[in-house]
C-alpha cells in the first residue's frame, strides 16, 4: 500500500503522520490520532456531525482527504476548551440546555465557533444559516440556537 | 416516603440543574460505543444482505468470499437455529430458507479492513427463487394473501399477543366495550374517515454500532449503542444457546434513540460473527443506509375511525381500525399493535367502543419501537376526526374537547377508571399560547393563516410486569454513586435519577455521580430503556435505594450517639441529631462506620443501598373485549397547538409558533421536561411535514439525509411555548411520570387541523409536503 507522510497541526499540537491514500480527514482524526470527539454519523457529507476547522473554516471531515490536509491548522472539539476553561460556546450550549445525546454537539460547537469568528454578532438568521449543515434530531434546535446568542455576548 | 423526603431542605427535586453529562458532552469526552478502542486484533464486519422483497433462498454458495485474503470468517443462517424476539419469536439472526425484505441479512462476513470485508460481499452468490409479495397491510391481513410465515402458529409469544396461525396477521387486538353497533342511530353527527401514516426512520444522528468478542470458553461480551443492554443479553444469549450470566453487554453513551435501539436489531449479527472467529473483536458499523432500512423503522398504518356524537356534542361511539404495516419481521411490533387498541379511544371518554387492531406481517422493512410507540401514527388520524366531528354539530373544536376528554375517573376504553389527570389545564394552556379563537391576518398576501390543536394520551407499553432496580454507595469522600441499568439517550435520565438520589439521600446533587458506562456485569437490572418509563420505574428504584443508604446510616450513628434515628436527618450530606444538634459529615462515617460508645468495638460498615421497583398491579384484559381491571400503569396526557401559514403559490406550510401542555405529574427537572417538549415538537413537526420512507416494490428509494429530509435548524418554530402540568402520579417518585416520547404524538394532527383551519383542505395522511398541499389545494380549486 502506498503511504503518504503529512504534517498537521492538530489542536495546538504539531505532528507527523503516516496515512493512505484514501483515508479520510475524520479517519485520520478518530483512529490513527484517537481524537474521537468528532463524530461520524454518515460518512457522506450530510449531517455535519464531523466537521471540524480546517484553517480556520469549517469543514465536514468526513469529506475530506487526509492528504490534501499537509501543512493544515486543524481544530476539533477536543481544542476549545483551554486547559480546563471552556470556550464561551460550551459554556453556553451547556446553560442554554442545548445538548441532549451529544451526537451532534461537537459538530454544532465547531460551526458556532466558526460563525462567531467571523460574525461576533450574528442575528438569529445568521446562526439558523450557521447551523443548517449540523442535523440534530434531539433537541429541536431552539436551545442551540439560543446558546449560539448567548455565546456571542460573552464573547 | 419519596413525600416526606421531599419535606427535606434543600433538595434538588424540582430544580433545573445542569445535566450531568454536559460536561463530557461539550468536550468530546463522552464515550460512544463507535469510540471504544479495541485494538489490533480488531475485525470488521460486513452483512450480505436480501436484494428480493420475498424470495427462498434456493443457493447461496461463500467458498469464494471465504477464500478471499483477509477475511477471517463467512457465516449464514445454517450455523445458528435460534430464534430471537421480544413479544414474538419469529426471527432468525441470519435468514436460513427465506428472505423477507429486501435487506434482510444472508450472511455475515468478518475480515482484516472494511475494504476487504466489502469485497468479500461481492464473492458471496445467492440464486432465489422469488414468491408472491405482500406489500399492503390491508390485503395483506386478508386470507387469500400469500403467507409470510407459514410457521406463525408455532412461533413462541408473550401470552398477552394473539397470533392469527394460517394468516399474516401476527397479533389481533380488540375492543367491545359498551354496543357501538346500536349507537350509531342516536348519534346527530357520524364521521367516517380513512387515514394512511407512512414508515419513517428514528435518525439517529449516531448509526447503530455493534462490536462483539467471544472467549475459548463461549462468553461473550458485546458493546453497543442500546436502549436494551438487559434486553440484549437475555434475546441474544437465548439465540445463541448459552445461559444469560455467559453474556455481557456494555453501553456507552447513546447517540440518539428515539427506539430504534431497544430490543435487538443488528447487534445479534455481530455477536454471531465473532462466533466464529474466537478470541477476536468484530465490529459491525451500519452504514447510513443500513440505518434508514435494515434497523427498526416505524410502522406505516392503515387507520379507519368512525365516531359520532349526540347534538350536545357529548361522543357517543366509535369503531376504529388499524392495519398495522410490521414488515418482515414482528416480534416488537406486535406490541404496538396491542397498545393501538388499548388507547383506541384517544384521550376521550366513550361509552360505546369497538376496535380491531391489527399487525400484518408485510414484505417491507421490520417495523419496531419509534418514540411513541404507536401513538403518533393512530393520533394522526383520531383527532382530525374529532375536528371534523365538531365542526359538524356546530361546535369549537376546544371547547368539544373540554367536554368529552378525559378527566379524573373516566371510564377508559379498556373499562377501567382514570388516575388523576390534568388534561382539562393541558387544553387550556395550549389554546391560550395561540390565543385559539383569534385570527390573524396572514404575513403576505399569497399567505393563509391557520391554528390547530390536538391531544392525547400515551400509557407505557410494556409487559405488566418491567421491572427496575438501583444501588447506592458512598466513597471515602463522602461522594454518592448509583448504580443503575437504564440508559441515557439524551433524555437526561442520569441527572434525573441524580437528582432524585440526591433528594432521597440527603445530599447536594453535586456530590452524586452515575456508574457507567452501563454493563451488565455489574449494573443492576433494567428492563429496557422505552416506554418514557425510566424517571418513573427507575426512579422509583432509586428512591428506594437510596432510601435504603439513610436507613443504615442512621441507624449507625443512632448507636453511636445513644439517640433514635427518628431525631436524626442527612442534610447537605450531614447527620444532624434535632435532638442533641450534634453533627457528623458522612464521609467521617460511610466506610469504617463509628465507634460505638465508649470506643467498646465498631459499629457499621461500607454503605450500600439496594432498591427495586416493579409494577404488581397491571391485570390481563379479556381477549374478546379488551376489558380488564388494569390494563396499564398509567397515561400520560397533553395537549398541542400551532399556529401556521400556508404559501399559496407553493404549498409550502411554516410552523409559525407552537404550544406544548403535558401532566408529567411532577418535573424532577423543569428544563429536561421542557427540552423533551421542544425536541418532540420538532421531530414531530418533521415527521408532518417532511419524513416518510418512499418504499417502491419493497425498496426503499430515500435511504439518504439527501433524500430523506430532517428537520434543520431553518425549520424549527419562531416561537415555542411549553408548559408543565402536574398532578401527581400516585407511585412516582415525588409524583413524576414519564415525557419522553408524548411530546411528539400529537403533532401531525395539530398541524392537520391548522391547515384546514388556513385553506380548507384535509389531506389523508402525512407527510404534508409543500407538493401535496399545493395539488389539494389546486384539486379543491383554492388555487388555479
Ligand atoms: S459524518 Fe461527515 S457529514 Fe456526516
Ligand atoms: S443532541 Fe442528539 S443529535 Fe443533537
Amino acid at each position: 500500500m502506498v503511504v503518504h507522510s503529512i504534517e498537521v497541526t492538530v489542536n495546538g499540537e504539531p505532528r507527523q503522520i503516516a496515512i493512505p491514500p484514501s483515508m479520510t480527514l475524520l479517519r485520520l482524526l478518530r483512529e490513527s490520532l484517537a481524537l474521537t470527539g468528532t463524530k461520524n454519523g454518515c460518512a457522506a457529507g450530510e449531517c455535519g456531525a464531523c466537521t471540524v476547522l480546517l484553517n480556520g473554516e469549517p469543514v465536514n471531515s468526513c469529506m475530506v482527504l487526509a492528504v490534501e490536509c499537509d501543512g493544515a491548522q486543524i481544530v476539533t472539539v477536543e481544542g476549545l476548551a483551554q486547559d480546563s476553561r471552556l470556550d464561551p460556546v460550551q459554556q453556553a450550549i451547556i446553560d442554554a440546555g442545548g445538548v441532549q445525546c451529544g451526537f451532534c454537539t461537537p459538530g454544532i460547537l465547531i460551526s458556532s465557533r466558526a460563525l462567531l469568528d467571523r460574525n461576533p454578532e450574528p442575528s438569529e438568521e445568521d446562526i439558523r444559516e450557521a447551523l443548517v449543515g449540523n442535523l440534530c434530531r434531539c433537541t429541536g434546535y431552539l436551545r442551540i440556537i439560543e446558546a449560539v446568542r448567548l455565546a456571542a455576548q460573552t464573547y | 416516603m419519596a413525600e416526606a423526603q421531599a419535606q427535606n431542605i434543600p433538595s434538588p427535586v424540582g430544580e433545573s440543574k445542569p445535566r450531568i453529562d454536559a460536561r463530557q458532552k461539550v468536550t468530546g469526552s463522552a464515550v460512544f460505543a463507535d469510540d471504544i478502542p479495541h485494538g489490533n486484533a480488531l475485525l470488521y464486519a460486513r452483512i450480505k444482505r436480501s436484494s428480493r422483497p420475498h424470495a427462498l433462498i434456493r443457493r447461496l454458495d461463500v467458498n469464494k468470499a471465504r477464500a478471499l485474503p483477509g477475511v477471517k470468517a463467512v457465516v449464514t443462517g445454517e450455523d445458528f437455529p435460534g430464534y430471537i424476539g421480544l413479544y414474538l419469536q419469529d426471527r432468525h439472526i441470519f435468514c436460513r430458507d427465506r428472505v423477507r425484505y429486501v435487506g434482510d441479512p444472508i450472511a455475515g462476513v468478518a475480515a482484516t479492513s472494511e475494504e476487504i470485508a466489502e469485497k468479500a460481499l461481492d464473492l458471496i452468490e445467492v440464486e432465489y427463487e422469488d414468491l408472491e409479495p405482500v406489500f399492503d397491510p390491508e390485503s395483506g391481513a386478508s386470507d387469500s394473501s400469500p403467507l409470510l410465515h407459514p410457521e406463525l402458529g408455532q412461533y413462541a409469544a408473550a401470552n398477552f399477543i394473539f397470533p392469527q396461525a394460517g394468516t399474516n396477521i401476527s397479533n389481533h387486538f380488540r375492543i367491545r366495550k359498551g354496543d357501538a353497533d346500536s349507537a350509531w342511530d342516536e348519534c346527530a353527527a357520524v364521521i367516517e374517515r380513512r387515514y394512511h401514516v407512512p414508515h419513517i426512520q428514528h435518525v439517529p444522528i449516531e448509526p447503530h454500532v455493534a462490536a462483539a468478542q467471544v472467549d475459548v470458553t463461549g462468553e461473550i461480551t458485546l458493546w453497543c449503542s442500546s436502549q436494551s443492554p438487559f434486553a440484549q443479553r437475555n434475546l441474544i444469549a437465548q439465540a445463541m444457546g448459552i445461559p444469560q450470566s455467559r453474556m455481557r453487554v456494555i453501553a456507552p453513551f447513546v447517540g440518539g434513540g428515539f427506539g430504534g435501539k431497544a430490543g435487538v436489531s443488528m447487534e445479534s449479527l455481530a455477536v454471531a460473527i465473532a462466533s466464529k472467529v474466537k478470541g477476536r473483536p468484530v465490529k459491525l458499523l451500519a452504514t447510513r443506509e443500513e440505518e434508514f432500512v435494515t434497523t427498526f423503522v416505524r410502522q406505516g398504518l392503515v387507520a379507519y375511525f368512525k365516531m359520532g356524537c349526540d347534538s350536545d356534542g357529548h361522543l357517543l361511539a366509535m369503531e376504529n381500525r388499524f392495519y398495522w404495516d410490521g414488515g418482515a419481521y414482528t416480534e416488537y411490533g406486535v406490541n404496538i399493535t396491542r397498545a393501538s387498541g388499548y388507547s383506541s379511544s384517544g384521550p376521550y371518554e366513550v361509552p360505546n367502543v369497538k376496535a380491531d387492531a391489527y399487525c400484518v406481517y408485510t414484505n417491507h422493512p421490520v417495523g419496531g419501537p419509534m418514540r411513541g410507540f404507536g401513538m403518533p401514527e393512530m393520533h394522526a388520524g383520531l383527532e382530525q376526526c374529532i375536528d371534523e366531528l365538531a365542526q359538524q354539530i356546530g361546535m369549537d373544536a376546544v371547547e368539544f374537547r373540554r367536554i368529552n376528554c378525559l378527566k379524573t375517573g373516566s371510564i377508559l376504553v379498556t373499562g377501567s377508571q382514570m388516575h388523576p389527570t390534568g388534561l382539562p389545564q393541558c387544553i387550556e394552556k395550549a389554546a391560550e399560547a395561540i390565543e385559539w379563537g383569534r385570527k390573524d391576518p396572514p404575513s403576505a398576501p399569497n399567505k393563509r393563516r391557520g391554528k390547530g390543536l390536538a391531544l392525547m394520551w400515551k400509557a407505557p407499553a410494556m409487559p405488566p410486569n418491567a421491572g427496575s432496580s438501583a444501588w447506592v454507595e458512598l466513597s471515602e469522600d463522602g461522594m454518592v454513586n448509583v448504580g443503575i441499568g437504564g440508559q441515557d439517550l439524551g433524555q437526561g435520565v442520569f441527572t434525573v435519577a441524580a437528582q432524585m438520589a440526591a433528594g432521597a439521600l440527603g445530599v447536594p446533587y453535586e456530590s452524586v455521580r452515575i456508574a457507567t458506562p452501563v454493563d451488565t456485569r455489574y449494573s443492576p437490572y433494567e428492563w429496557q430503556t422505552v416506554a418514557s418509563r425510566l424517571t418513573w420505574s427507575l426512579g422509583n428504584a432509586v428512591v428506594n435505594a437510596a432510601s435504603d443508604a439513610r436507613r443504615q446510616i442512621l441507624d449507625i450513628v443512632a448507636e453511636a450517639w445513644e439517640e433514635s434515628p427518628d431525631d436524626l436527618d442527612i442534610v447537605n450530606g450531614v447527620v444532624v441529631s434535632f435532638r442533641s444538634e450534634r453533627e457528623i459529615a458522612l464521609k467521617s462515617l460511610v466506610i469504617y462506620g463509628m465507634p460505638k460508645p465508649d470506643d467498646q468495638g465498631w459499629r457499621g460498615g461500607p454503605i450500600v443501598g439496594r432498591g427495586s421497583f416493579m409494577p404488581t398491579y397491571v391485570t390481563g384484559l379479556d381477549p374478546e373485549t379488551g376489558q380488564g381491571a388494569r390494563a396499564v400503569v398509567h397515561y400520560t396526557t397533553g395537549a398541542q397547538a400551532v399556529e401556521i401559514e400556508v404559501d399559496l403559490e407553493t404549498g409550502r406550510i411554516d410552523v409559525l409558533r407552537g404550544a406544548s401542555a403535558f401532566d408529567v405529574g411532577r418535573a424532577i427537572n423543569p428544563e429536561l421536561v421542557r427540552a423533551q417538549m421542544e425536541g418532540g415538537f420538532v421531530q414531530g413537526m418533521s415527521s408532518a411535514l417532511f419524513e416518510s420512507l418512499q418504499l417502491r416494490d419493497g425498496v426503499v428509494r430515500n435511504p439518504s439525509f439527501v433524500d430523506y429530509r430532517i428537520a434543520t435548524s431553518a425549520d424549527a418554530p419562531q416561537e415555542l411555548q411549553t408548559f408543565i402540568i402536574e398532578v401527581p402520579q400516585e407511585d412516582g417518585p415525588w409524583g413524576a411520570r414519564g415525557i419522553g416520547e408524548h411530546s411528539m404524538v400529537p403533532t401531525i394532527a395539530a398541524i392537520a387541523n391548522a391547515i384546514y383551519d388556513a385553506v380548507g383542505i384535509r389531506l389523508d395522511g402525512p407527510p404534508f409536503t409543500a407538493e401535496k398541499v399545493y395539488l389539494a389545494m389546486l384539486d379543491a380549486g383554492i388555487v388555479q
